[in-house]
């Protein structure tokens, strides 16, 4: 796995939806400015003045569910999350994650570890929380999902 | 082991006998539906040279923004109505054709038994009523399928949903799903398919469109119905298929197909039931549960959901010769330009403005807090709409109410959130 970063946890609860991950209002412009300038504000108003390169995202079950909006992991991404790791993913959410390369990892055990605040670093495959030492090997991907994933999504994996 | 209705139709799109949950195969798609929130964002991922693989299978609906409200939404129909116009797409609809897209596929014959539908919006799942796979996917997946007519797919397990007996007078589709919903929980369907069973002709076809529309707020991948003969007729009528076709072409699950879960729902027992916010499970069945009085300062009815004709019939039944409630904003949207024009046939339109409601032209626009109906700060709506998340409709602390069309047009009435039984 190419990825590497470092950064801190934005830790939400159960159900985050795509309609508080990005407000459907401003979905009349897809431009990444846009949607990093809005994404999270419904239910967090500091996480676009905080959230830095390299950041990440840890949640409970159920992870973007809602609408079919590819906007929610794009905001995500434009404001520089690497990774989101969640009890659960709604599906369409799950696969527009993969499609558009936006890492995600489904672990209860990590959601429930790892706390708001956190320094995580990400390096050869492996999780380190710098706050309380603790160590994740990622769970194997399917290879079908990490092919499209590691060529940077599905438009790039059918164009090749 | 047999198979469920939607394992057939997987099994046969990607050109297999059989498919086993949790398999990830590539299938042929026979419809790529996309709107003017999410095209766009597909559109630019295509290369100036680029060709659809086929421009019969591809259907653009400018629903959501549009009649557009703004400078930025207008740029985005064009991006579409460009887009639409140099691959010469055949099922691409502008305002006045344009319906809101679940409502219109079906009605202009576009959704086949046994087909196999993405789109690019969650309520995808609508066509399911109609005997075929449809789902919700995003943007980068409706380019690749433009492009090269495959979806990537896990072979979902479902749940069997059995229904039985008839709905009380008053209730609907709309609480059998909101129901459903508050057992499973928003995410108790999660990459499953919920297959429908038992008395399906209990409900109307259009309540069964209702029902799969929302199958995707407790997280399903699709809704199964098969094919009863008010569906089969719906489908000869509305030019989707010869009756030949449907012979041959209509999918039934194997009886010793497997389910994860078997839920049998008496429909006999259901309530007028609402969902209150902020989740589609957090329902409450009116004249059960003790909800006080929620005194109310918009309703909105239309949508995907239900805004179809036997939607606007059921409204039209309460306000007839009633007015809405002093302080209440009523608005109502059919969800196509047939339903509307069927509707003010039927005196049902003089109806609605007698009443003092406002009738517009068929948009999303307040479903998903586009405009047409935005609320302020504090402001509650009991909407026939299908989510009540967080600011959907508006101002993070609006509140909106998920109802039936009959619970939406007695609260217009009567000012606060109540059962259609109160006032007739």
């Amino acid at each position: 796995m190419k990825l590497k970063f470092k950064g801190k946890v934005f830790k939400y609860e159960d159900n985050v939806n795509t309609d508080v991950i990005i407000p459907a209002r401003y979905l009349n412009d897809s431009s990444e400015e846009n949607l990093k300038l809005h994404c999270m504000e419904d239910i967090d108003k500091d996480f676009g003045s905080s959230v830095k390169n390299g950041d990440v995202v840890v949640a409970g079950f159920n992870f973007g569910c809602g609408s079919s909006r590819e906007h929610a992991p794009l905001a995500l991404k434009a404001s520089g999350v690497k990774m989101v790791i969640a009890k659960s993913f709604a599906r369409i959410f799950f696969r527009n994650a993969i499609n558009t390369g936006l890492y995600i990892v489904e672990n209860a055990e990590m959601a429930d570890e790892i706390s708001n605040g956190d320094t995580l670093s990400f390096d050869k495959g492996i999780l380190k929380d710098l706050t309380t030492g603790r160590e994740y090997k990622l769970p194997e991907m399917d290879p079908f999902i990490s092919s499209i994933i590691e060529k940077g999504g599905l438009m790039e994996a059918i164009r090749k | 082991m047999g198979l469920t209705a939607t394992q057939k139709i997987l099994a046969k799109k990607a050109g297999r006998k059989e498919v086993k949950p949790g398999e990830l195969i590539t299938c042929d798609v026979d419809l790529v539906m996309g709107n003017d929130i999410t095209s766009p964002v597909a559109i630019k991922l295509l290369n100036e040279n680029d060709r659809v693989f086929d421009k019969d299978k591809i259907a653009l609906v400018l629903d959501h923004f549009s009649p557009c409200k703004d400078i930025k939404s207008a740029e985005q129909c064009k991006i579409v109505r460009d887009f639409a116009k140099k691959q010469e797409i055949k099922h691409f609809y502008d305002v006045g054709r344009m319906g809101i897209e679940h409502a219109l596929l079906p009605e202009r014959g576009l959704v086949h038994p046994g087909d196999l539908i993405i789109g690019a919006d969650s309520h995808t799942c609508t066509y399911g009523a109609l005997g075929c796979f449809s789902t919700g996917i995003g943007s980068t997946d409706m380019a690749a399928a433009m492009l090269n007519g495959k979806v990537w797919l896990k072979v979902p397990s479902a749940i069997k949903v059995t229904l039985k007996n008839s709905l009380p007078e008053y209730v609907t589709g709309k609480d059998v799903i909101l129901t459903l919903i508050g057992m499973l929980g928003v995410d108790g369907a999660t990459y499953k398919s919920l297959e429908f069973a038992g008395e399906i002709s209990a409900l109307s076809l259009e309540e069964r469109l209702t029902v799969a529309n929302m199958a995707v707020e407790c997280g399903a991948k699709n809704a199964f119905f098969p094919l009863d003969d008010e569906a089969k007729m719906y489908l000869v009528v509305r030019g989707a298929c010869t009756k030949q076709y449907l012979e041959e072409n209509a999918i039934f699950p194997d009886e010793d197909a497997e389910y994860d879960q078997e839920i049998v729902l008496d429909l006999s027992k259901i309530r007028p039931t609402v969902a209150f916010p902020h989740l589609p499970s957090n329902i409450r069945k009116l004249g059960v549960d003790d909800i006080g009085k929620i005194n109310i300062d918009q309703v909105v009815i239309g949508s995907c959901t239900n805004g179809r004709f036997s939607d606007l019939c059921e409204a039209a039944t309460i306000f007839q010769g009633k007015k809405v409630a002093k302080g209440v904003r009523c608005i109502i949207i059919p969800a196509t330009p047939e339903v509307y024009r069927f509707a003010m046939d039927q005196g049902i339109i003089e109806i609605f403005m007698r009443a003092g409601c406002a009738v517009s032209t068929p948009t999303c626009g307040p479903c998903l807090g586009g405009y047409m109906g935005i609320l302020a700060s504090g402001e509650k709506c009991v909407a026939t709409t299908n989510r009540n998340f967080v600011g959907r409709m508006g101002a993070k602390d609006s509140e909106i109410y998920l109802a039936s069309p009959y619970v939406a047009a007695a609260s217009a009435v009567m000012g606060y959130i109540c059962s259609p039984e109160e006032i007739l």
